[in-house]
């Protein structure tokens, strides 16, 4: 299975931590998030920055004041049978920079991660949405529930090993 | 069964302990009417001193938990210290689809409100891990059904974006002009259902009748009156026949008489005024905070607009002003959007004029089916199209994000490739599903009509919701 984070796409993308610090070192993201950075790419265009899971809280905080004022999406990615299994990706937004900035991180099954409803509350639905759909326990969220099955279901269906048609 | 003993049922399965009837809602219903609270109890005076932090939405159940921890039994004190929950949806007409409200209310004023949704979901983002990435397409129309060009549209940049697809400027100034007309047929319904609502049942005639006119131009360029998949991935669907050029215009060219038309029955009438005017207030840093984009977020003071700000399919070519508004209500989201569809107008007009000669695809023989006639008389073309219809095409490993300015707000798609003919993950963030999370704050304070007035203005799509 192709790994987006690893695997070269475009002949400009930059890959790796050290490269992309080193070709765009006074960009606000690069600069707001340099401690915790573990692996970053710059592909199409889009700047996409891998933290460790435990620094996930820190690390908007740092991007918020960074200016990255609007948290946009919370969503994952499943890369079963891939360890670490779960891609967490954080869609952030500069409203004052026009910038837009993906902050990801991986996660083992069962692994939790703390919810960042603290830095923006708009991410209480999304969390929600990928607690349902990919059973990603959010540490520190207010009311982590189903929000899209009914409360009675089995399974995240958004995982790769949910089967698309059939009984359950 | 009684008529409220949904409500009641709601209240107990929802609940820990098993309640009896003479705690249950249903008592307070008769008595709450009477119990009027003193004006200073009641919440509207710390609602424009909310801080975003004690914003988080509750649930159903804190809702249903909070109205019963307050409630004391029937008959032993006075009955203005009780609330009630009322639950509004997921039938009812006024939520624009099925959207399920719980909400308590203390006498006519929300004291907190819960959305329930989901009733809608059908599993879109899974449905389109399973097919070819051009079979998506029509996926994406059921999204947002009112916008259905600019889902395309999103989802046509993320896919070109993976595949570094350059695409004709042809097929970028129609994606433009049929993305404006679709922000105008979408600014129609909102506006006519948002003003039934309100309970001005002419309005809606009047939009409906422009509406159709939209419909049948969406159904001339592509064979579909909403369900439209007329753009696609590498350019669009089908060279708009000849005479349709025409029609858009004499569309363009009455249609600023018709949006005098419809503020000549609502901008004056005193009825619509006091309905809109101070109600469902949202400060800018809330909306942010809880990620609200598009005209609420506008008409919160916050400038910004995806087409000119990070723009897309050229709309840095378009000239056109972005209504801002600092009223932050309901009354400003209105007018805001009513100044939207003219700007849609002017940029309608600018993409006709400027309408570049040229294909209407990208030139990729390997990703876009061939023409009809080449296909029956060259060997090459029947191959690539045997080969893109049995097999799909091969996309490049990535993950990208497009962003679109929909009519109600930011659409984005995140589409995660591993290399192969079907996406790998395809989410949409729509702006409908954010701007949901605002509602509670705007509504806390305000009384039940105040909702209908709130969600109308907040323009919804339940199917954009729940996807």
């Amino acid at each position: 299975m192709a790994d987006p984070i690893t695997n070269p796409a475009t002949p400009e993308a930059i890959f790796g931590k050290d490269a992309v610090t080193a070709a765009m070192a006074d960009h606000i993201a690069i600069v707001g998030l340099a401690d915790f950075i573990t692996d970053a790419k710059w592909d199409r265009q889009e700047l996409t920055l891998t933290v460790a899971p435990e620094t996930i809280v820190a690390a908007c905080e740092a991007a918020k004041s960074a200016g990255y004022n609007f948290m946009e999406d919370v969503t994952a990615v499943d890369w079963y049978p891939t360890e670490p299994r779960f891609q967490i990706t954080y869609s952030l937004l500069s409203h004052t920079f026009k910038q837009r900035l993906r902050v990801v991180t991986r996660l083992d099954e069962g692994q939790s991660i703390a919810s960042i409803t603290g830095v923006w509350p708009a991410a209480n639905f999304y969390e929600r949405e990928v607690f349902d759909l990919f059973g990603v326990p959010f540490t520190g969220h207010p009311r982590l529930t189903r929000i899209m099955m009914p409360d009675n279901w089995n399974g995240h269906p958004l995982r790769k090993d949910y089967p698309v048609e059939g009984y359950r | 069964m009684s008529e409220t003993s949904f409500i009641e049922e709601e209240a107990v399965s929802t609940r820990k302990t098993p309640m009896t009837h003479e705690t249950g809602v249903k008592d307070t219903t008769g008595t709450t009417l009477a119990g009027f609270r003193p004006a200073e109890d009641l919440v509207p005076s710390k609602v424009g001193t909310q801080t975003a932090e004690d914003m988080i939405i509750p649930g159903v159940e804190d809702v249903v938990e909070e109205s019963l921890g307050g409630h004391k039994p029937h008959g032993s004190d006075p009955v203005s210290d009780q609330t009630m929950i009322l639950n509004m949806g997921p039938q009812h007409p006024s939520t624009h689809g099925v959207l399920r409200l719980v909400i308590e209310v203390d006498g006519e004023t929300i004291v907190s409100l819960a959305p329930d949704i989901g009733y809608l979901h059908t599993g879109i983002e899974k449905t389109c891990e399973a097919k070819f990435y051009a079979q998506v397409t029509p996926l994406t129309d059921r999204i947002d059904y009112l916008c259905p060009m600019t889902n395309n549209t999103a989802y046509a940049l993320a896919v070109e974006k993976l595949l570094q697809l350059e695409i004709p400027e042809r097929a970028q100034y129609l994606r433009v002009l049929f993305n404006e007309l679709t922000r105008i047929q979408s600014h129609l319904v909102w506006l006519g259902t948002h003003a039934m609502d309100i309970g001005a049942l002419t309005v809606f005639l009047y939009c409906f009748r422009e509406r159709e006119e939209l419909l049948r131009i969406f159904e001339a360029v592509s064979g579909q009156r909403m369900m439209t998949s007329y753009v696609r991935i590498g350019g669009v669907s089908l060279e708009p026949p000849l005479d349709l050029y025409a029609k858009i215009r004499a569309f363009l060219k009455s249609f600023p008489s018709k949006i005098e038309e419809y503020e000549g029955l609502l901008q004056n009438n005193p009825i619509w005024i006091s309905r809109l005017k101070g109600v469902g207030y949202l400060s800018a840093a809330d909306a942010i905070a809880l990620g609200v984009t598009g005209p609420p977020l506008r008409a919160s003071g916050v400038d910004f607009d995806v087409r000119r700000d990070m723009p897309y399919s050229g709309y840095e070519k378009f000239k056109f002003n972005v209504p801002v508004s600092n009223d932050c209500d309901v009354w400003a989201r209105y007018v805001l959007r009513m100044q939207e569809m003219r700007e849609s107008v002017s940029i309608c007009l600018q993409a006709l004029d400027g309408l570049p000669e040229g294909r209407i695809v990208a030139d990729a023989p390997k990703i876009i089916l061939p023409d009809r006639e080449q296909m029956k008389t060259q060997m090459e073309s029947l191959i690539h199209h045997f080969k893109i219809v049995t097999e799909g095409f091969q996309v490049p490993a990535g993950e990208v994000t497009s962003s679109v300015e929909a009519p109600h707000g930011m659409m984005n798609y995140y589409v995660v490739s591993d290399g192969t003919a079907k996406p790998y993950r395809v989410h949409m963030r729509n702006p409908d599903f954010a701007t949901l999370q605002a509602l509670e704050t705007m509504c806390k304070g305000k009384l039940i009509a105040d909702v209908v007035a709130i969600i109308g203005s907040i323009d919804i799509v339940l199917g954009a919701i729940d996807r």
